[in-house]
């Protein structure tokens, strides 16, 4: 390889420099028009949800239908891998032509991605012509992702907050926890039917964190890379959590859901009671959908809950650049954020602000009928921000160590 | 023979190349595909930036968390899987053979065989899960439980079910090999013969046919054990996930794009093979003490009179084997049917055709992918069939045994390890997955599953019909043509289903070799088994086990269509 890399060097001498196939520019936005049509993009974004699917199904459609781009689902179960997509080919020496256009990404990935270097760039998020609309006033986490400033390097798609669900018919209100410690009691009061996915899912690793940045004593560490000498301190009173609530856990820890999906399943059959999503109408659009009994509710800890901003980004080597940056900012667009806040298509919350809308959009957010076990925005409760990107990867290792074989 | 000697002598010599072609074939692309692992495993792969060689990537695979156990696991129910299967195929065919009630278990087991492996495991998992069928029909008025209780079934730490859901697809493989052998034995002498010695029905056959019966399924018991070791599909769906058995998790190293994790599953894809070594090492012993029990008890001259429990059993596993899968089966059907059906109610309150309408546009590509596949799969492998066959002379009875053994070469080595280094090997040569790639491993994997039931038909026809045309002076491709094709066209047909069911059911090569840009309904399943809404899984998982029904009602309507004219040809 040592010598391909050589020769990679020397044809870049050549050449001057690492060829730009397109000089996308989100700031000429008729040549973006222009040179989007006909191109193809590979639109890499986790798969494990039908209602989601369907969702970039209907915006490759209007894609399509309007401007003439081709939109292709690419189903990750994991968006690691998209990243370790665009990290081989930066090391095999393809700098244009790569296979991934436009990526669903947020917090570590995004973190990791601006590190290696490997984001279409500088700033293009907010020369799209849908960022006016954005609320990057009273929504800090559209700015800065997990810590990590966005820089414009990608561009907001909608909010999340940790929210969690119980069925009415089983579990009483006055029961529920509110509090990571809370949780703990309720789950000695009721073993076996809680639990949480497995990591490295990231709803699973969110609840880590929800734990983490409730029980840590410095907060404000968490806003700051892992120090190595106090990690293990940190994050001790996270694993004494574990250890005393993985035996109280579904199946006693000895195996656990693998997503969100699968304990929507397991709180229908009845095998769970408290589960949790990153969407706060995710119970509305599964009870729309049959796969939830109508008896769901929703409910937060008053001491807050994580919350984020998910987001799509652009590898500096896409080879539809331009028709990422159409996809990207179409999705923006008060219609299609409208749609996926409808909680009978997605009921992910909109990014942008309801306020900046023309009059019609605005009404038609504010009848957007959430569904009835949708939390109010004034319900939702504070929002936790993210650690930095780099706690999550120390946790989950540590966490598999502990727990990643069953006895 | 009616033939001059000369023809004799090129008819060997034309063995010879068939033979050659076959193992170019078969074996090729197989032993690349290790080499393909080899190298990388020890650190050399230009493509992807390795050039020395280092043994870095064993021991960053010794460090991954609970490797031992992933690889025991694999192996344990590997052996399991074979141990129990080839002892309920044979207590069954001892017991039984020859009796009415051993046609009709045929007759019930026989379609089971066309069944994926991934539909059978859903299936099962649909039945045997805490919030499944068989619980909430008992529940809560036999149980007590108003709520699932806490078993961990499927996915259970010591892979029971996983165990089972092998166990249920592996007992109708061997049964059909062994039904394919039996012919050959003296069944009905014997059994006299022991009978008047006085021996009971078990033994009488274990003593008297056994030996000469185990030989002829040895080849499919060790693909069995390959099979079960390395699988792939069953254990993510039943197997247990802390951790995931070695097959697994180097599948998931394999999807990751990451260039570390490449030689991460290169050096465990090795392991693998160690691994599988290890069980046919261990199977060799017990076949050894096997050997000894089976002499040690015919010398001891023991009748063993009371053997009906033992029958009983066996007889009741087949039954279940069967029950099980096709119960499971239509519960996937109920599921993708189901309005909101929540523990324990053993029926769905409400029946919607929302799911079908929701999945459908969806599945759509990936129902042509798997179709065209399958179909072209198929028969490239029925047409690479008839010419070795052709071939290979056609009136020779018996077979050879060499010819046999190459046959099983795809399934006598763990698919994760010969795949995963044909994937490296395709990536290194710079070419793009595609279509094409995926549909020449489809076609190695039916190749031998179409030769094995096509070869025993082939056999059997009456070789005077070719005399007589050859008697007209018609050459030997017309005769293949106008007699024997026609004569064989139901085996045809019943070949290229048999192709078309392996194909449609290939769910690692079709992963690997499409660098998951191809997609099939066997990879979606897979893809949606973990957390998957169960309708939407009920859609998939019937969909696939539908299709090679589809495939073998046409190759058993076909003739009758076809041959509306000629009475004897509607065989």
């Amino acid at each position: 390889m040592i010598g391909a890399r050589k020769i990679v060097a020397a044809a870049m001498l050549a050449f001057g420099l690492a060829g730009e196939a397109s000089a996308a520019d989100a700031g000429n936005w008729n040549a973006v028009l222009a040179e989007a049509k006909g191109q193809t993009v590979y639109f890499n974004a986790w798969g494990g949800s039908e209602n989601i699917n369907a969702y970039i199904r209907w915006a490759g459609g209007e894609m399509k239908s309007r401007y003439g781009v081709d939109v292709v689902h690419v189903k990750l179960d994991d968006t690691a891998k998209a990243v370790a997509t665009v990290v081989a080919e930066k090391a095999a020496g393809k700098n244009d032509g790569g296979a991934v256009d436009l990526v669903w990404i947020n917090g570590e990935n995004f973190a990791a991605m601006k590190r290696e270097g490997l984001l279409f760039g500088p700033d293009w998020a907010t020369k799209l012509p849908n960022w006016r609309y954005v609320d990057h006033e009273t929504k800090p986490t559209v700015l800065r992702d997990f810590t990590i400033p966005t820089e414009g390097l990608e561009s907001p798609w909608g909010g999340a907050k940790l929210v969690f669900f119980h069925d009415t018919a089983r579990t009483r209100k006055a029961d529920l926890p509110d509090s990571a410690k809370g949780l703990l009691t309720w789950a000695e009061a009721n073993p076996g039917r809680f639990s949480y996915p497995q990591p490295p899912d990231f709803t699973g690793t969110s609840f880590l964190k929800q734990v983490l940045i409730e029980l840590i004593d410095d907060k404000p560490k968490l806003q700051r890379p892992v120090d190595d000498a106090t990690f293990a301190a940190d994050a001790a009173p996270l694993f004494a959590y574990l250890d005393k609530l993985t035996p109280l856990l579904w199946r006693q820890g000895k195996a656990y859901p693998q997503n969100y999906p699968d304990m929507k399943q397991k709180l229908a059959d009845g095998e769970l009671d408290i589960i949790f999503a990153f969407n706060p109408a995710e119970a509305s659009s599964a009870i729309a959908n049959g796969e939830l009994p109508d008896t769901v509710r929703s409910f937060v800890f008053s001491g807050g809950t994580l919350g984020n901003t998910h987001f799509l980004a652009i590898p500096y080597n896409a080879t539809a650049k331009a028709g990422a940056l159409l996809v990207a900012d179409f999705l923006l667009s008060p219609e299609a954020q409208l749609r996926k806040q409808d909680p009978k298509v997605w009921g992910d919350p909109t990014v942008l602000s309801v306020a900046k809308l023309a009059a019609e959009d605005r009404s038609a957010f504010e009848k957007l009928d959430l569904g009835i076990a949708t939390l109010k925005p004034d319900e939702l409760g504070p929002a936790l921000d993210e650690p930095h990107p780099d706690w999550m990867i120390r946790i989950e290792a540590e966490w598999i160590r502990r727990y990643g074989a069953a006895n | 023979m009616g033939r001059p000697i000369s023809v004799k002598a090129l008819k060997g010599s034309r063995t010879f190349t068939a033979n050659t072609l076959l193992a170019l074939i078969l074996g090729l692309p197989i032993l690349a595909g290790v080499a393909g692992v080899i190298l990388p495993a020890f650190g050399y792969l230009p493509a992807l930036g390795g050039s020395e060689f280092t043994l870095g990537h064993f021991a960053e695979l010794a460090g991954q968390p609970h490797i031992l156990r992933s690889s025991l696991t694999g192996l344990v129910v590997g052996l399991a899987t074979t141990g129990a299967a080839v002892a309920i195929v044979g207590t069954f065919l001892a017991g039984f053979a020859g009796t009415p009630a051993f046609s009709r278990i045929q007759h019930m087991v026989s379609p089971l065989l066309a069944v994926p492996h991934a539909a059978a495991a859903f299936a099962l998992a649909f039945l045997v899960a805490p919030s499944g069928f068989l619980l909430r029909l008992v529940s809560p008025e036999l149980t007590g439980f108003g709520r699932p209780p806490q078993w961990l079934v499927p996915n259970d730490p010591l892979a029971l079910s996983m165990l089972v859901g092998l166990i249920t697809k592996e007992v109708p493989f061997l049964f059909l090999i062994a039904l394919a052998a039996l012919p050959h034995l003296p069944l009905r002498q014997s059994r006299q013969l022991t009978a008047a010695l006085g021996y009971g029905r078990l033994i009488g056959f274990l003593v008297s046919l056994w030996p000469a019966l185990y030989r002829q399924l040895r080849l499919a018991v060790f693909a069995v054990l390959v099979y079960s070791v390395s699988v792939v599909d069953v254990a993510i769906i039943l197997g247990p996930q802390l951790p995931a058995t070695l097959p697994v998790r180097i599948a998931q190293w394999t999807a990751d794009h990451d260039l570390g994790a490449r030689f991460l599953a290169s050096a465990a894809a090795l392991l693998q093979l160690a691994v599988v070594l290890g069980a046919v090492a261990i199977w060799l012993l017990i076949e050894r003490l096997g050997r000894f029990v089976v002499r040690k008890l015919t010398y001891s001259g023991r009748r063993l009179r009371n053997d009906a429990m033992p029958r009983f059993v066996s007889a009741f596993a087949m039954a279940g084997c069967a029950a099980s899968i096709f119960l499971g089966i239509t519960l996937l059907g109920l599921w993708s049917v189901a309005g909101l059906w929540p523990f324990p109610a053993a029926l769905p309150a409400e029946l919607t055709l929302q799911t079908w309408l929701r999945t459908l546009p969806p599945l759509w590509p990936a129902l042509r992918t798997t179709i065209a596949l399958a179909l072209l799969s198929a028969a490239l492998a029925l047409f690479c069939a008839i010419l070795l066959l052709h071939r290979n002379g056609a009136a020779e009875r018996g077979g050879n045994v060499p010819r046999h053994r190459l046959l099983y070469l795809p399934l006598l080595l763990p698919e994760i390890s010969f795949v995963f280094g044909l994937q490296i090997l395709i990536i290194s040569a710079g070419l793009k997955p595609a279509f094409w790639s995926v549909l020449a491993v489809h076609f190695l994997f039916a190749l031998p599953y179409v030769l094995l039931s096509l070869s025993a038909p082939w056999r059997e026809l009456d070789p005077r019909f070719e005399r007589v045309a050859a008697g007209f002076g018609k050459s030997a491709l017309r005769t293949l043509l106008t007699v024997r094709l026609p004569l064989l066209f139901r085996a045809c047909l019943t070949a290229f289903a048999v192709g078309f069911s392996v194909s449609v059911s290939l769910y690692l090569p079709t992963l690997l070799i499409g660098a998951g840009r191809l997609t099939t309904i066997a990879t979606e399943a897979v893809a949606l088994s973990s957390g998957g809404d169960r309708r939407v899984i009920g859609v998939y998982a019937l969909v696939q086990a539908s299709l090679p029904f589809l495939a073998f009602l046409v190759a058993s309507l076909g003739p009758q269509l076809l041959f509306r004219n000629r009475q004897a040809m509607r065989t």
